[in-house]
């Protein structure tokens, strides 16, 4: 139902790959954020230990009897235990001289007595965070500035952080994988009223040019009101060309009319033969006209409604009894009994009005070509498909041209004198193939022609 | 000189006049009554007054559409059938008509004759106006069952039989041509000879056997119908 | 291969196994052969191709050997936890990642702990006839106290510059209680005998040149069956020091799956409670955690600094 419209993208799709692509770029950022943030905090940590060790260090040095003595505690150390067993390494210097611990250990000499200072480098091949502090000592002779290093591998650092890291992932994924599914969710209650717009449009019958009447999001108000002024304008021109048809139909019906019974009258008065045919011809131009005029029409609406058909459940029979009820005072006229074959109601998706109209020629057809004082069957039937049969008495299509027939505005060989415009078998074949079935023609075996509509 | 006895009476509602002298003078000259409104205001007038057999009732009129008549005749319950002519030939048109109480449509121009047609099954089916039995010696004429009772039997005419029975019996003692026959009878696109009146003839003198009526030929002026 | 300028210092060395298998699994060890013995024996039977060759030395060479030419061997075996701890700290132990241990008893997973020893008094049993035998520290100090006429020169200890072990002791002891140094000074004030290992020390015991003996490695005067008449061993009642026994792979090694192999095979054995009677080494005490964990505090006492502080304290209350 969407060809010929242009298609550039699609409003789910941007909705959905933009939300995703947000929660993918949000979840990316959180991952990097809090990486970094528990990066920095991790670090913190071990600065912070690394810090106390160094100062216990320092805390411990003293100068007595020109010696230097750093008889640091136990817990400088233990401190420095970890549950993945961190190596440590450590530096005392006295100016530029090492004293103790590892030396090529490198050295960061912060200022005196200002805390200590931190860096990264490589000991032992193993990459270390270290901590550095200075103290000046001051003794009877003797003045040294103490530094201390201590170093720490970053195993735990790493592994808390890779733990941090796999969780902060698992829960990106997880915040991503929920938003994703969130945004399936609100792309479709988004797009939902879109849809439900769409169908009501497209459910509405042929006819129903009504302003949109359920109410709609916000954002949709300036489409629906488009759309409401749009059906609106279109009513009201569709209304003025129904209108302009009617009235033109009135204008040159009704003088036809007058002319046609001032024509019977006359051809009542008149009793020369030349006189009386002109009369006639008259007469008969006057009715092929009107009727050629109104299957155009006619053919015009279906051409129209075969694709918008207004689908409603039919019942045939009781739509053959009307129209053999309608048509049966032509019937008559011409002596002609319409008789209606039916079990019992057979029941079909259609468009009534169309239908209507292709029985209707049918049977208009049958009319004119079944002999007077004849029968004209109309057989209602269910299998295999449901079907309508029109069957007369008359002489049959002519062989050969069954499969012309339907073609628009031919007409048998054998129509003679019978007024018609050609269109009322393609008008029925056509609201056949609507409603996705066929008109096939065949001749009765006793004589007579049998036109079947079936679905 | 025997007085036409069948009569209905016809409210035409019809704003042109042409058409509707032309509609009137086939009426009046079948013997019928009509009255002509040329507006909805004087149509509701003179249905609210006389008492109408049928009416015939154009759409387009310059005071509104016919629909409004049909619409307030059927609001006061009146029964009196519509015959509703007209212009427009769109199936749905005509379904919206019916739908509003009209008992048939005929899309002008119209065969005088499917008129007639349908103005005849409309009555038949509006069973309250069976009172246009025309009674001639002991022969009495249904036209609107189509029923023709001889003595104790009743015979049901076949349409063309009827039609040309109507002619007769409204003047009886009158020559009626083959050539006035034929025209009343057969549509402009029937490809008959006037040869077939003489079938019809034919079989209305058989429905008359052991009647007080019956069908004389004159030669070359055409058939009558005689009362013993 | 052991330099041959070293092999004169070897306190003890045996192979195990075949002399022509291709793979010698090299173990340097400061732990007394007999010991071991069983443990190689038992993994050579598991091992047909490979023979041991294993080398004793005190712990505190042991350390020394080890820094100069750690490619010469595969395996390193001392009870001196806090040396084992340095050099894995320093980089030259093998991680075996696929070894069950508790946490606790390993460290980097390259350190295994294996069995639990405590430094224990060691008294002679003639010396203290008629008199109770001390059960603490403080007790001891009170019986040298009491009779210092016989204790003089009759008590024995580990000479703390010579003896990674008794270095070990001394410290986690001072760490642990002052007494240490008021015993130490008692030692002084008695003539101590220095030693550089525990066999020396249980030998004179027995011979009775010694009355007492402190920071003896227990396993080892139990182990002396043939003495249990002339010497008794006494776990000191409050706060025993415990010594964890410790093994790791060099990372020179050349043959890394042996020594693995080795590892998770004596951390079997000594894991292994139903096996303590056919393994003279005691196995690894399982049920609590040690006070002397495999920390970087081992490392405390190696510095330099402090370690210089100890001696000179050591040495004042010691030589008087």
């Amino acid at each position: 139902m969407i060809e010929g419209v242009k298609i550039s993208g699609s409003l789910r799709n941007r909705l959905t790959v933009s939300l995703i692509g947000g929660a993918a770029v949000l979840a990316l950022l959180m991952y990097f954020i809090v990486r970094a943030y528990a990066t920095q905090i991790a670090q913190q940590g071990q600065d912070n230990i690394l810090g106390a060790s160094v100062n216990s260090i320092l805390d411990a040095a003293n100068v007595s009897e020109g010696f230097i003595d750093v008889d640091f505690p136990y817990a400088s150390f233990s401190m420095l235990g970890t549950d993945t067993d961190d190596r440590v390494f450590y530096a005392i210097y006295q100016d530029d001289e090492l004293l103790s611990g590892y030396d090529g250990l490198a050295q960061i000499f912060p200022e005196v007595d200002k805390g200590s200072a931190y860096g990264n480098t490589t000991f032992k091949g193993a990459p270390v965070r270290l901590a550095s502090a200075s103290r000046m000592l001051v003794g009877a002779d003797l003045r040294v500035q103490l530094t201390v290093t201590v170093a720490q591998t970053q195993d735990s650092l790493l592994g808390a952080l890779n733990r941090i890291g796999r969780n902060v992932a698992i829960f990106g994924a997880g915040f991503f994988l929920l938003v994703v599914i969130l945004a399936f969710w609100a792309t479709s209650t988004a797009i939902g009223p879109l849809a439900q717009l769409t169908t009501s449009v497209a459910r509405r019958g042929p006819q129903d040019l009504s302003p949109v009447a359920s109410p709609v999001p916000r954002e949709m108000a300036p489409l629906v009101f488009s759309l409401n002024k749009l059906m609106a304008r279109l009513e009201y021109s569709l209304s003025r060309s129904e209108d302009f048809i009617a009235e033109a139909a009135h204008r040159v019906r009704t003088p036809l009319a007058t002319v046609r019974s001032h024509a019977e009258a006359t051809l009542l008065r008149v009793d020369k033969e030349e006189n009386r045919q002109a009369m006639r011809s008259m007469i008969r131009a006057i009715d092929e006209s009107s009727r050629a005029a109104g299957q155009l029409l006619d053919h015009a609406m279906i051409t129209f409604r075969a694709d918008n058909l207004d689908q409603k459940n039919i019942d045939l029979v009781e739509l053959v009894q009307d129209l053999a009820m309608r048509l049966s005072p032509i019937a008559e006229m011409r002596d002609i009994e319409l008789q209606l074959d039916a079990l019992g109601p057979v029941s079909v998706i259609g468009d009534a009005i169309l239908l209507q109209n292709a029985i209707r020629n049918l049977v208009d057809n049958a009319l004119k070509y079944a002999p007077s004082e004849s029968i004209v069957r109309l057989v209602v039937a269910t299998t295999p498909k449901p079907s309508i049969s029109v069957v007369d008495e008359g002489a049959g299509f002519p062989v050969g041209e069954i499969n012309l027939l339907p073609d628009r505005f031919a007409r048998g060989s054998n129509s003679g004198g019978i007024i018609g415009s050609g269109l009322g078998l393609t008008i029925a074949q056509e609201v056949a193939e609507a409603h996705g079935g066929g008109l096939t023609l065949n001749n009765h075996s006793r004589g007579g022609a049998c036109v079947t509509f079936s679905f | 000189m025997p007085r036409r006895l069948i009569i209905l009476k016809f409210l035409l509602i019809e704003d042109n006049y042409e058409l509707a002298n032309a509609i009137c003078a086939r009426m009046r000259s079948d013997g019928h009554v009509v009255d002509h409104a040329d507006k909805i205001f004087d149509a509701i007038e003179y249905s609210q007054i006389g008492e109408y057999d049928l009416i015939l009732l154009d759409v387009m009129l310059p005071d509104g559409d016919g629909r409004e008549f049909l619409k307030h005749h059927r609001a006061r319950n009146r029964s009196t059938p519509v015959i509703v002519l007209t212009a427009r030939s769109q199936v749905s048109d005509r379904i919206s008509l019916l739908d509003l109480g009209a008992d048939d449509y005929v899309t002008k121009p119209f065969d005088h004759a499917e008129l007639e047609a349908r103005c005849r099954a409309a009555l038949r089916r509006n069973s309250g106006t069976s009172q246009s039995i025309t009674v001639l010696a002991d022969v009495a004429f249904d036209p609107v069952a189509g029923s023709l009772k001889v003595g104790d039997s009743t015979i049901k005419l076949r349409n063309k039989e009827l039609r040309i029975f109507e002619l007769l019996i409204n003047a009886p003692q009158q020559i009626f041509s083959k050539q006035k026959l034929f025209d009343r009878l057969f549509s402009y696109d029937d490809d008959v000879s006037e040869n077939a009146i003489e079938v019809y003839i034919g079989r209305l003198r058989k429905h008359l056997v052991g009647s007080q009526l019956s069908i004389s030929t004159h030669r070359s002026l055409g058939y009558r119908l005689d009362h013993d | 291969m052991v330099q041959p300028v070293l092999a004169e210092e070897w306190e003890d060395q045996q192979f195990f196994g075949s002399a022509t298998s291709q793979k010698t699994l090299r173990i340097l060890s400061n732990t007394d052969t007999r010991f071991f013995a069983p443990i190689i024996e038992s993994f050579l039977k598991s091992q047909p191709s490979v023979s041991v060759k294993y080398l004793v030395t005190g712990s505190a060479e042991l350390y020394d050997i080890f820094r100069t030419s750690p490619e010469d061997f595969d395996v390193v075996i001392s009870s001196a936890m806090d040396l084992q701890f340095k050099l894995v700290n320093d980089g030259y132990a093998l991680a075996l990642g696929d070894l069950e241990h508790p946490d606790w008893a390993q460290w980097r997973e390259s350190l295994f702990a294996f069995s639990t020893e405590p430094a224990t008094i060691v008294i002679n049993r003639e010396a203290f006839e008629g008199v109770p035998t001390p059960s603490s520290r403080q007790d001891l100090i009170k019986a040298l106290r009491q009779r210092p006429e016989t204790f003089q020169g009759r008590v024995g200890t580990y000479d703390v510059r010579h003896s990674g072990l008794g270095y070990f002791f001394a410290t986690q002891d001072a760490r642990a209680s002052e007494t240490y140094w008021r015993l130490t000074e008692v030692f002084g004030s008695l003539g101590v005998r220095l030693y550089c290992c525990s066999g020396d020390m249980i030998d004179d015991l027995v011979s009775g040149k010694i009355a007492v003996a402190y920071n003896v490695l227990g396993s080892y005067a139990l182990g002396r069956e043939d003495a249990q008449s002339q010497i008794k061993v006494i776990l000191p009642s409050n706060f025993p020091t415990k010594m964890m026994r410790s093994a790791f792979v060099s990372t020179n090694t050349r043959l890394p799956d042996v020594a693995g192999t080795f590892i998770k095979h004596l951390t079997g054995i000594q894991a292994d409670i139903s096996k303590a009677a056919t393994f003279p080494l005691p196995p690894l005490d399982r049920t609590v955690e040690p006070a002397i964990s495999l920390d970087p505090a081992l490392m405390t006492y190696l510095d330099r600094l402090k370690r210089r502080t100890f001696i000179q304290e050591w040495e004042s209350a010691i030589i008087q």
